[in-house]
């Protein structure tokens, strides 16, 4: 298949289109799956798009729904790439080498769907060209969605350009520019945590909702990010060891585990130190959290919600604080779990719908989404996995050394038994030690 | 500083407004394209969608000049009658001089008949499927102002005894929190204190319903409804001109009336005299002399938002 006659770039894109086509039945499977869903929520958005955002289950009181509050969640998820980008690249951490491609390529994923979520939020999806510069008018710097547009697209990009970068630079047998990518890579970490950060401040700037109106936004926010990011990311990597040759060592999945561990303490600890101040001398303001933890006035859709959440939280946290149940994989992967659903409901429906009930003149309307909104979000999330698939598909047999573009006849993948591991940047790293975890 | 590609179109052209017309030219050319090359649309057809598609590339109403304002009210007008044969009036009036607009809301005098609502929903041509109003009329029981208690859906004889009654609307902040977050500028305050949104500008993010702490802001949620003979004719770029689904809008002090010297529907609908609107800065108006000789009190205003809008006692 390979060529040399052509040129580097248009064979690492035939290869890529090659790799993504071929696979495993089980890999057609999924991928087929996953259209489908796409598909699926395509219609729902078609449905949305002729009768307006009528067919959703939000309304004048509860103005935002499922579709912002998954994206503020897989912003967060987006942001936690940083975690494994900056050992690996500043820190030289060479237990983090093999995930960051998978990290990265999660991180592009999550802020595809992210961005997808708030496009089809929007009642004028045509009309965002108001945003663009040079044509629109950009609010910026008063407005916080500017800002938030602006650092998603940067995230992006930088998440997208760096990986695509050093394994291009790998497929052509070449040692990256350390000078051109480093201040990338600096430059992606400040942006992932003034990312969440910025996401944070959209709901913290508005005094008109009290229970987005807090200090504790942004922190909280961060440490829900460094849990459910990294949660998911041992969930993929687990998959990923299991069914491809990529070696994910012990120690990387220990350490991955460990600023879970941390962050979900930390997540806990903001949890009791909200709910001191909104019900030790409940005021005015704690309306909203009475209404989410324990209902208002008859209402109280969210409460069975919130605390499976905080339940799945709180036995994730004691299963990962054991020393001997974090490093059972099993435990691991259900703490990993339970945190990653704990989060995406606490951090999703359960900050997002509380903001709007009751409404600024204290009456409760409550919200449910619509089935058009659940089959939509489910074609985001499939459109999520399809992406990250194509992109760790591509990425894998490039780390591995299989896809070259100068191959030599016999260096066939299957003479790739035990590669060497590198460092993104090509370096080779020590072979694996079993050397224990904190 | 420019905007829109219809605006860029018509503007001298320099080198730094090159690129921008090029993209311009593209995306009108290819809407000329579609329609022109379509060999079964009549003339009234191909107009049709010309209009619309200059509508769809108009700019920002705040920046247009003088000329593209007219020209873009009467092309609405023209749109209005190719689409329903009925003739509207869309005005462009801006602000005058020496004007800021302020309200006054008599609490003593309100006994909940909701004129106002239905007057509203009448002038502004609002949605009569989900029966939107700007107004909201909350029967308070005597002894406390507490909103949350408060019966804003009641369907009995008012005035009810031991209540008593208070509307909110857009307060017009002179601070407003949803003009800082619109993230396109789609909404502002105009120079007479009125807080507008360009319905063609408005992309449907809601971001500004989120921010504003009166429930000022409604969204249309599908494309609104009136039957034709309820349109009100008499229109403002900035107020009761027809919107489509996917805008937000809200009260405008009915800003097709107040820029022409008149009163707003709901001032003029109320059978008790419980509405006061005029001219802060005109020292003889009938506001002026409430804010002195009352004693006045605005909700919420430990949010800094400044509202224009005061509640009084008689």
């Amino acid at each position: 298949m390979q060529s040399a006659t052509r040129p580097a770039w248009q064979q690492f894109v035939i290869d890529g289109l090659e790799e993504v086509t071929h696979g495993s039945w089980r890999y057609h499977a999924w991928m087929a799956t996953l259209t489908f869903f796409m598909l699926l929520g395509s219609w729902a958005y078609s449905v949305q798009m002729r009768e307006g955002l009528i067919v959703t289950g939000m309304h004048d009181h509860v103005s935002w729904g499922l579709y912002i509050s998954n994206f503020t969640f897989l912003v967060g998820v987006a942001a936690a790439a940083v975690v494994l980008v900056m050992p690996t690249y500043v820190l030289k951490d060479h237990d983090f080498s093999r995930a960051v491609l998978i990290g990265e390529a999660m991180a592009v994923a999550a802020l595809v769907m992210a961005i997808s979520f708030v496009v089809v939020d929007v009642g004028g999806p045509a009309r965002l060209w108001h945003m663009l510069p040079g044509l629109g008018l950009f609010n910026w710097p008063s407005s916080m969605l500017c800002w938030d547009i602006l650092v998603l697209n940067v995230y992006l990009v930088l998440n997208f350009s760096i990986p695509l970068y050093l394994l291009y630079s790998r497929y052509n047998d070449r040692s990256p520019n350390r000078k051109l990518y480093l201040p990338l890579v600096l430059l992606s970490i400040l942006w992932a945590v003034s990312l969440h950060l910025v996401t944070a401040f959209l709901y913290a700037g508005l005094p008109a909702r009290p229970f987005w109106h807090t200090a504790l936004m942004g922190p909280r926010f961060l440490a829900t990010a460094f849990t459910a990011g990294p949660a998911l990311m041992i969930l993929v990597l687990s998959v990923i060891r299991r069914n491809t040759p990529f070696q994910i060592r012990d120690v990387t999945i220990g350490k991955l585990s460990l600023v879970v561990t941390v962050a979900a303490q930390i997540c806990l600890v903001m949890l009791v130190s909200e709910m001191f101040t909104e019900f030790y001398r409940s005021t005015h303001h704690g309306a909203s959290a009475r209404y989410l933890y324990f209902g208002l006035a008859g209402h109280h859709a969210l409460v069975p919600w919130i605390w499976s959440a905080i339940a799945m939280n709180v036995a994730a946290t004691g299963i990962l604080t054991v020393h001997r149940s974090r490093k059972t994989p099993v435990l691991l992967e259900v703490g990993c779990v339970l945190l990653f659903l704990g989060i995406l409901i606490e951090k999703g429906v359960g900050t997002i719908i509380p903001g709007f009930i009751p409404e600024p003149w204290g009456k409760i309307h409550e919200y449910a989404p619509s089935w058009v909104e659940i089959t939509v979000s489910a074609g985001i999330w499939a459109a999520g996995c399809f992406v990250f698939t194509v992109l760790a598909k591509t990425a894998i047999p490039i780390e591995l050394g299989e896809r070259r573009y100068r191959a030599t006849p016999n260096h066939s993948p299957s003479a790739v038994v035990a590669p060497t591991l590198v460092m993104p940047d090509g370096t080779p790293v020590a072979p694996p030690q079993s050397a224990p975890t904190a | 500083m420019s905007n829109g590609l219809v605006q860029i179109l018509n503007k001298p052209m320099d080198r730094r407004t090159a690129t921008q017309t090029i993209a311009a030219g593209l995306a009108l050319g290819l809407g000329w394209l579609e329609t022109s090359c379509s060999p079964a649309a009549s003339a009234a057809e191909k107009e049709k969608a010309k209009l619309d598609w200059q509508e769809y590339f108009q700019g920002n109403f705040k920046l247009m000049t003088e000329d593209e304002k007219r020209a873009t009210v009467e092309r609405l007008e023209r749109q209005h009658q190719i689409r329903t044969g009925q003739t509207v009036n869309i005005a462009d009036t801006d602000a005058r001089p020496n004007v800021l607009f302020g309200y006054a809301f008599n609490i003593s005098k309100c006994r909940g008949y909701m004129d106002c609502v239905r007057a509203c929903q009448v002038e502004n041509n609002q949605d009569r499927r989900s029966e939107m109003a700007y107004i909201r009329i909350h029967e308070h029981k005597n002894g406390q102002i507490s909103f949350e208690h408060a019966d804003d859906e009641y369907f009995h004889e008012v005035p009810a005894a031991g209540h008593f009654y208070m509307g909110t609307q857009c307060m017009h902040c002179q601070n407003p929190p949803c003009v800082d977050v619109c993230p396109v500028k789609a909404t502002w305050m105009e120079p007479d204190g009125i807080v507008v949104v360009d319905y063609n500008w408005c992309i449907g993010c809601r971001y500004c319903m989120a921010a504003c702490p009166y429930d000022a802001r409604r969204f249309n949620w599908a494309s609104p409804a009136i039957p034709e003979h309820e349109v009100n004719p008499n229109q403002h770029y900035l107020g009761n001109r027809l919107r489509k689904k996917g805008v937000v809008e809200k009260c405008t002090f009915c800003v097709q009336r107040s820029r022409e010297g008149g009163q707003p529907a709901c001032v003029e609908a109320c059978p008790t005299g419980a509405r006061i609107f005029g001219n802060l800065l005109d020292p003889d108006s009938e506001i002026r002399w409430v804010l002195a000789n009352k004693k006045v009190f605005r909700l919420k205003e430990d949010l800094g938002t400044e509202p224009k809008f005061w509640y009084f006692m008689d």
